[in-house]
């Protein structure tokens, strides 16, 4: 029988395996940031153990960094003393670091592909669940908590109890305006929260193999939001097109052999999947959330669902709870809700094309009075680019807040949070009660919703935004 | 690491499903680079709230914890599981536990219990009923028992078996370090490499 990409990347990293324990299995990159790894370094000190591959190993500051003033000491005496940390276990075990000020410094997730590091058919990690965006390139990728960062610190491999795989086909094409960010709500409110428990997913069809680089990592970014243990996505032409050139991306020789490695990354005809999930993207919209949990969506074009809409009781009360907490009443259109903050940024959506898709919504127009709009690079090199490209232009005459790199406010670590009861629309992955700030509501959205949104001060898709003179931006 | 035979405690009846790590514990309170101090943040939410269950005193005192299905979902953070050990508790049941919440708690040493779905109810019912009485749970047996409520839990044969023998997994790894080696001998010239 024929084996799932999933099956084959696994197999391939298996160390050791023995009847009624996990496998171990090889890594080839762990990623690391400040928050996840200080008590890890303090493990490996106190039993005495170096890293074994500081060569395959990469940290880099985001999640407790500011956005602005960055070439200053950070203000939180708390968050600098983090940051330090992890500037002092990278100097002492020997792990190349991208502080703060650096070039390459950024989100996680965002520098990891930029550099070329992220390729088809590799095992990541990171202490960080958002670890699935990897798995886009075809690697194996997915979050571990901290024992587990320790773990590989210690010796490259973590013990892995083989998981159960998923297909996710998305036939058809995305109409023009809809994104993958649409995409991937749309599959969570249909399979809910825990859907994907136990899975390594495979995303598959027409529908994704046409999604650029970027649009298949903000898919396979929230996978761990329906549950699944990762999210892969074959690589293909577009994936070899994204790594070639990049500055750890695989030279002459060693780019041959790559490929041709990479080529048999992908699903046999014969392969058969634990279970399969079928959807149809040319029906799909501009998707957005009404509650706290990333399954709680609508479309744009919906209203606010209440708890008689659900049969389940758990979900009525879940119901019942969410909407008191975001402030809400059943049967509002989703586009009359005011929001007060829009963020675009994050792991699911920093990259260049996001920035480039925000800037053509919001050319020619500016925030609407009483809403502020925060744009956020993942990465320093993503915002270095979008000023070659005049994108901060853009955002700063339409009255945007432009940022330096971080996780920013896609969670309320750093300065930049949501107030009690501040109401915001925002690319990032997750809507939890306080995620960006105690008291703060949060509705996730695409890019080109965020940026219509800025310009109405209400949820809106850019078909809601007037022509203006000049401009190409156009939506649905 | 300890080793975890049986466990009696006050059972603290948390009706919420999704209760996601952000829940348990806000990303402000993750700064600290100890593994200690963090039971402050445990719900930190929640807690603000007088009718909290948490700060009813008959269950201050908990030390087993019964939620409902999909608990710890979210994000990676292992200081959910620290903070609830912090905290006191040293067992959580539920019906269904998200993976990394699972696999970092059988780390670090709390007992992540899955029960059925209608056990959970049962729970939640004598423990509102009767505040402040206990939960057994018998990591043996695999089984939890709470006044004439009595049936088994799930955990996987690996974790139980380092749990009930309060084994450290790297020390485990590292006696494979000839199958490591061996490996690392044979991987591809074209991988990349950080350094
Ligand atoms: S951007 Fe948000 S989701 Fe991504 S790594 Fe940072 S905090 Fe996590």
């Amino acid at each position: 029988m024929g084996r799932t990409l999933a099956e084959k990347v696994w197999d391939e990293h298996v160390v050791r395996s023995a009847a009624g324990e996990p496998d171990l299995l090889y890594i080839d990159l762990h990623l690391i940031h400040e928050v996840t790894s200080p008590q890890a370094f303090d493990g490996l000190r106190l039993a005495g153990r170096p890293v074994r591959r500081p060569d395959l190993t990469l940290a880099t500051e985001d999640h407790n960094v500011p956005t602005v003033d960055w070439d200053k000491p950070i203000a939180d005496p708390v968050s600098r003393t983090q940051v330090e940390t992890l500037r002092k276990n990278a100097a002492e075990f020997g792990v190349r670091l991208h502080p703060l000020g650096d070039v390459e410094q950024g989100i996680v997730h965002v520098v990891g592909p930029q550099l070329g590091l992220t390729q088809p058919g590799m095992t990541i990690v990171c202490g960080d669940s958002h670890t699935s965006t990897h798995g886009a390139f075809g690697a194996i990728a997915f979050g571990i908590g901290t024992s587990e960062v320790e773990h590989v610190l210690a010796t490259q491999t973590l013990p892995q109890a083989r998981p159960k795989t998923m297909a996710v086909t998305v036939n058809g094409s995305l109409p023009d305006g809809v994104t993958a960010k649409d995409l991937v709500l749309t599959l969570i409110a249909h399979t809910g929260t825990g859907g994907g428990q136990g899975y390594v997913v495979e995303y598959r069809g027409q529908a994704i193999e046409e999604l650029s680089m970027e649009g298949r990592m903000t898919v396979c970014n929230m996978s761990i939001e329906w549950g699944a243990k990762a999210g892969m996505i074959a690589p293909d032409q577009t994936t070899f097109d994204y790594i070639e050139g990049r500055p750890e991306a695989p030279k002459g020789a060693d780019w041959d052999a790559a490929i041709a490695h990479w080529k048999t990354l992908v699903t046999d005809a014969d392969a058969v999947f634990d279970k399969e999930v079928v959807l149809d993207a040319s029906t799909m919209t501009p998707f957005v959330t009404w509650g706290t949990n990333p399954g709680q969506g609508v479309p744009l074009g919906a209203t606010v669902p209440g708890p008689d809409d659900f049969e389940d009781a758990t979900d009525k009360i879940a119901t019942e709870k969410a909407l008191e907490y975001m402030g809400l009443e059943a049967g509002t259109p989703m586009r009359d809700i005011e929001v007060d903050t829009v963020f675009v940024g994050s792991c699911t959506n920093g990259r260049i094309e996001d920035l480039r898709l925000a800037a053509e919504v919001i050319k020619g127009h500016k925030v609407a009075g009483g809403t502020r709009l925060l744009v956020v690079p993942g990465s320093v090199r993503v915002r270095l680019q979008a000023e070659d490209e005049g994108l901060d232009l853009v955002f700063k005459e339409a009255g945007a807040e432009w940022r330096g790199a971080g996780c920013s406010m896609c969670l309320g670590m750093n300065p930049d949070q949501l107030t009690p009861g501040e109401r915001s629309a925002s690319t990032s992955n997750r809507n939890f009660e306080g995620r960006q700030g105690k008291g703060g509501r949060t509705h996730l959205v695409s890019v080109p919703v965020a940026a219509a949104t800025a310009v109405r001060g209400r949820l809106s898709s850019p078909a809601d935004l007037p022509a203006v003179t000049g401009s190409t931006s156009e939506g649905n | 690491m300890d080793a975890f035979t049986t466990h009696t405690g006050v059972g603290v009846p948390l009706r919420r499903s999704n209760v996601d790590t952000d829940q348990i514990i806000p990303a402000v309170y993750l700064k600290r680079v100890t593994r200690t101090g963090f039971e402050d943040g445990l719900f930190a939410a929640w807690r603000n709230d007088p009718t909290f269950v948490l700060n009813r005193s008959e269950y201050a005192a908990g030390s087993v914890l019964v939620a409902g299905p999909d608990f710890g979902t979210g994000s990676s953070r292992e200081h959910a599981v620290w903070a609830l050990q912090n905290y006191g508790f040293k067992v959580v049941i539920s019906p269904r536990f998200a993976d990394i919440f699972r696999g970092n708690a059988g780390k670090a040493g709390l007992l992540a219990a899955q029960v059925d779905d209608k056990v959970v109810q049962r729970l939640w019912e004598h423990l509102e009923s009767n505040p402040g009485a206990t939960v057994s749970v018998d990591l043996e047996a695999k089984t939890v028992q709470a006044g004439d409520i009595q049936d088994s839990f799930d955990i996987d044969d690996y974790t139980r078996w380092r749990l009930l023998e309060g084994l450290d997994d790297i020390g485990i790894t590292l006696g494979h370090d000839a199958d490591i080696a061996a490996y690392e001998a044979e991987r591809p010239a074209f991988k990349p490499v950080t350094a």
